[in-house]
């Protein structure tokens, strides 16, 4: 179905009785060309590149559970394309370029709102870094703007300025970027995906892998049989260790629990996505109110899709530190999701050593921006065996070459990327 | 989640830092670049019971062999690791 101002007036006339479901809930075939694993942002954005862009059309996105039920849905919706270090600046630029036309290639309300993300900063060694990486976005195509404090304070009036040991100064403003609709993401590729005939298959857990007498990856057994396959890709992050494990891989990953937060809803104050830069605390106000935020890893290896109370102390403290008077609103949910903490930081989309099967994976804390570029590099790992020229540094071999890409220079230590 | 230490008692958890799984021992000085790269960067990253090295910071500064179920959080066990992460940083 393609949506429109018609097909939503002719849906109100009826009395909205007669929309049809977005996408096709498929069962399994036989064999397909390419299988991917995981239904989150990733997978099916994965699948759609592929089916749209690469003219692979016979492919199934199997989700264990609903899609996108793990980390598309955890977390905090933010958009932005402000790296700093060759292989992030480019790629994350090229998924930025993809936002922006997204809803038009996907015939899809995405809800993508280009409202600014702000890095403040609190000191002149700050503000040194921050223009610095402003500068290498610039001489990259990406805008950055830097603010001192009297722009900010005609934008953002009750921030903290004169605290007294974290004054904000200024900030580092990337106008482009923003957040979206986690779940329409989710729900758009998996539209426009099914339109193209992509198969999207839920409740369908991958229990293990088939291969041949060379070892080349076959097909997966799966919680509703065994399907075949020419190729097949892995988008499972969070849980890429243990689907790795499946195939006899061991990757340089932790999976560590990210814990996000929402506010009560109230009128609008945040004019854009905003990061205290002293602290680690990041905010957006979401288009139904409330506050939308969040802060570090909680530091140690979890699975459990929930955290703990220290990180959430920590967390409130700096948005006190920096926004005062949202000490009056009230706390209303909270959520953990199980990251894959690369040991650089950095994701890997690479073929995996084992021939047939490839990886998408070490997404850190940082997937959602990355969900259109990610799924357009993997669909063309996929599609040709070579790298996009903006991932070919994404490499699972990195580790063992010395060529990390290590944004934050904490070495090998998943827990404080 | 609370940690039970064997010197100080049950405290919570933001006395504690987190240096990982305890599995990983340093190579011998002579094993080889594949040694220190599975040492460095590979990871067993259990979904399950895992034995992992903990530091008391905030308490009696013990490092700590805490066995955690990293799908629920549960310890089931805590003793003394004495030398644990200068063994693991090589300090």
């Amino acid at each position: 179905m393609k949506y429109s101002i018609f097909s939503l007036a002719r849906a109100a006339l009826s009395g909205h009785k007669n929309w049809k479901p977005t996408w096709r809930d498929a069962a399994p075939k036989d064999r397909y060309d390419v299988i991917i694993i995981g239904g989150g942002g990733h997978g099916l954005a994965t699948a759609w590149f592929l089916a749209s862009e690469f003219g692979i059309k016979n492919v199934a996105v199997l989700e264990k559970g609903w899609i996108g039920s793990g980390n598309a849905g955890r977390n905090t919706t933010i958009i932005r394309s402000n790296y700093g270090l060759p292989g992030n600046t480019g790629f994350y630029e090229l998924s930025m370029k993809l936002w922006e036309r997204m809803e038009q290639d996907l015939n899809y309300n995405a809800m993508v709102s280009q409202r600014g993300v702000i890095n403040l900063y609190h000191s002149d060694a700050q503000r040194d870094a921050y223009a610095r990486r402003g500068n290498t976005m610039r001489i990259n195509g990406i805008d950055a703007e830097l603010l001192d404090q009297a722009a900010l304070r005609k934008m953002m009036p009750f921030l903290n300025f004169d605290h007294a040991r974290f004054p904000v100064q200024g900030g580092l403003l990337q106008r482009r970027g923003g957040t979206a609709r986690h779940d329409a993401v989710v729900w758009g590729y998996a539209h426009a995906a099914s339109e193209l005939g992509v198969d999207i298959i839920q409740n369908c857990e991958v229990t293990g892998f088939t291969r041949d007498a060379n070892g080349r990856v076959t097909g997966v057994e799966t919680s509703r049989g065994r399907i075949g396959a020419g190729k097949v890709g892995m988008a499972v992050a969070g849980s890429s260790s243990r689907v790795a494990a499946m195939a006899g891989l061991r990757l340089p990953i932790e999976s560590h629990v990210l814990q996000a937060f929402v506010s009560e809803a109230i009128k609008p104050l945040l004019p854009n996505v905003m990061t205290f830069g002293a602290g680690h605390f990041y905010v957006s106000q979401s288009d139904k109110g409330g506050l939308v935020f969040g802060g570090d890893i909680d530091g140690y290896n979890s699975y459990a899709q929930r955290g703990n109370l220290p990180v959430m102390e920590d967390v409130c403290e700096g948005g006190m530190a920096l926004i005062p008077m949202i000490g009056r609103v009230r706390l209303l949910r909270q959520w953990g999701g199980i990251m894959d903490m690369s040991m650089d930081g950095t994701p890997i989309i690479d073929k995996s050593p084992i021939d047939g099967l490839y990886l998408n994976a070490g997404w850190c804390y940082g997937g959602f921006k990355a969900t259109p570029g990610s799924g357009f590099v993997f669909a063309h790992l996929l599609a040709r065996d070579e790298p996009h020229k903006e991932a070919a540094l994404f490499r699972l071999d990195r580790f063992q070459r010395g060529a990390m890409i290590d944004e934050k220079g904490q070495g090998a230590q998943p827990n404080l990327h | 989640m609370r940690i039970a230490c064997p010197f100080c008692g049950e405290r919570e958890l933001g006395e504690f830092t987190y240096l990982g799984d305890a599995k990983p021992q340093r190579p011998a000085a002579d094993a080889g670049a594949d040694a220190v790269y599975d040492y460095v960067y590979l990871r067993d990253n259990i979904a399950g019971v895992m034995d992992e090295n903990w530091y008391h910071g905030g308490g009696c500064r013990a490092w700590l062999k805490v066995t955690r179920n990293t799908l629920t959080h549960e310890i089931s066990a805590v003793e003394p690791a004495a030398g644990a992460g200068a063994a693991k940083v090589g300090a």
